[in-house]
């Protein structure tokens, strides 16, 4: 059943006309040639198809097109201004943090989603201490909050401090 | 994908009302289960009405020190609240022990009650299951059930129309079940407040049901009464991080002169329903808080177990879980 709507992605305005089933996802791939996100498992499952939907990572390919309204969506395109890539881009090259590349963007998007809820404060599942002001990203949670991204060639040993850098950087690990 | 008319209401009765309308429709929170339920043919409504930005985003006060949690609250915010950290951490946990980063921003406090089993029978449109397809069999009986439920489940034999042998898989109902939440309804005849062991039904003779809500009722909040005692959320699994439980506990203890007070216990990944562990908890109430209690409590509320061919491994473990659980709680109430 088509319907009208208009995606925000990476700071534009795409009106479309979408059947009512199409995923996020599909809408960036399929319609916006925006491939930055990747098609993993289609299940919510692999995390390559993470992107932000007002700051907050989400899993595209299970929001309905049709559901995201005036929310802004960011690929990890979008994280980049212009020419300059975003601060995890680099730390991801400079720590060799893949290999086949195609779970990079969901890594990298979802890794700035950590990065702001560690700033809130927000703890994880392997916080000790639940009354913590702050939240403090050590190897163990970034492996923690990193779960929901899958990475096949196991390029996990340099994605943790390709993200702990940036963290380092940012205040939110010592 | 079965084709779909998607609708948003203006305010909830709205939103009741064009679902009352609508046999096969079904309304749609954060969808992490659902859309993924309607791509692989499991789910097929033929409307969605869109609440996940209609029932409250807020956690507010009950006079009683409680809280109300809006429906529409994400799974991750409410995990990172305050006030659930401080005076509910057996949710805040429970939460946290759920899903990954990505999912539990997207899922909603009134969705996450409402989702549905993980069991690969159920999710396979090719394969038998009772409560996809009443009177098609159990593919698990017989199968991969390795992690499937150990108690309540219906064990008629393999051919029984009823047969189901499924488990829950949330987290965060697990610990509301443990903390008496109460869950508010908004139907098409009116409003109904719902005790959350109330909510969730065993298999009986219609595994379909996960739940004793009508079609077109519409959870609005829950309700968390005061607790005032030390709680935890403990969860085993095959995977470190991202993995449905094999077993987990909610649990809260209340000791006073060495002697149990009060106690809450619900188990995770054992039954068709978060499973309150009402005999164990019978069983503790007035004895003293000993390592040697805890194992009868917990013997006592696993003597039921019915594990199939091969999951008996979860009745030790849940055993296990129970003791261990409740004598941490106990050295934290000294």
């Amino acid at each position: 059943m088509d319907t009208q709507i208009t995606l925000r992605v990476d700071g534009a305005a795409h009106p479309l006309t979408v059947d009512t089933r199409t995923t996020l996802l599909d809408a960036l791939r399929e319609r916006l040639r925006n491939t930055s996100p990747k098609k993993g498992c289609d299940h919510g499952q692999c995390g390559a198809c993470t992107v932000l939907l007002d700051g907050r990572r989400v899993n595209s390919c299970l929001v309905l097109a049709v559901t995201v309204g005036d929310a802004e969506v960011t690929t990890s395109d979008g994280l980049a201004e212009g020419d300059r890539p975003h601060a995890l881009h680099r730390s991801f090259v400079e720590h060799d943090a893949f290999q086949c590349g195609y779970c990079t963007p969901g890594q990298v998007c979802s890794a700035a989603g950590v990065l702001a809820e560690a700033r809130a404060g927000w703890p994880s599942a392997v916080t000790d201490d639940l009354h913590a002001a702050d939240a403090e990203l050590t190897d163990e949670e970034i492996r923690e909050r990193m779960s929901g991204n899958l990475c096949r060639c196991a390029a996990y040993a340099n994605i943790v401090p390709a993200v702990a850098a940036v963290a380092e950087a940012e205040g939110v690990r010592r | 994908m079965r084709e779909f008319r998607y609708e948003r209401a203006a305010d909830v009765a709205g939103a009741v009302a064009l679902l009352a309308d609508a046999p096969q429709g079904a309304f749609l929170g954060g969808g992490t289960n659902l859309v993924d339920l309607m791509k692989l043919g499991v789910a097929t409504p033929d409307v969605l009405v869109d609440v996940r930005e209609l029932t409250s985003r807020e956690v507010t006060e009950l006079p009683d020190g409680g809280l109300r949690i809006g429906a529409g609250v994400p799974n991750a915010d409410l995990a990172a609240d305050r006030r659930v950290r401080e005076r509910f951490p057996v949710l805040a946990q429970a939460l946290l022990a759920g899903a990954s980063g990505q999912l539990r921003n997207r899922a909603t406090t009134g969705g996450n009650l409402l989702q549905r089993t993980r069991c690969g029978y159920f999710t396979d449109v090719t394969r038998p299951c009772n409560k996809r397809s009443p009177g098609s069999g159990c593919g698990a009986l017989e199968g991969v059930h390795r992690n499937h439920a150990i108690l309540g489940q219906t064990l008629a034999g393999s051919d029984h129309p009823a047969t189901c042998v499924a488990t829950h898989p949330s987290d965060m109902a697990v610990a509301m079940v443990a903390l008496d939440a109460v869950v508010r309804v908004h139907g098409p005849d009116g409003e109904r407040a719902v005790p959350i062991t109330d909510l969730h039904r065993l298999p009986g003779d219609d595994p379909s049901r996960d739940t004793t809500l009508r079609h077109g009722e519409l959870i609005t909040a829950i309700d968390l009464p005061a607790l005032g005692m030390p709680s935890r959320y403990r969860k085993v699994r095959d995977r470190a991080s991202f993995a449905f439980a094999l077993v987990s506990i909610a649990a809260a203890l209340r000791v006073e002169d060495g002697v149990v007070h009060d106690v809450r216990l619900a188990l995770g990944g054992v039954a068709h329903a978060p499973w309150r562990a009402t005999a164990a908890e019978h069983v503790l109430r007035g004895l003293p808080a000993t390592e040697d209690s805890f194992a009868r409590a917990a013997e006592s509320e696993l003597e039921a177990a019915t594990p199939l061919r091969d999951n008996g491994f979860k009745v030790p473990l849940a055993r296990n879980l129970i003791v261990r659980t409740l004598v941490d709680l106990a050295e934290s109430s000294r």
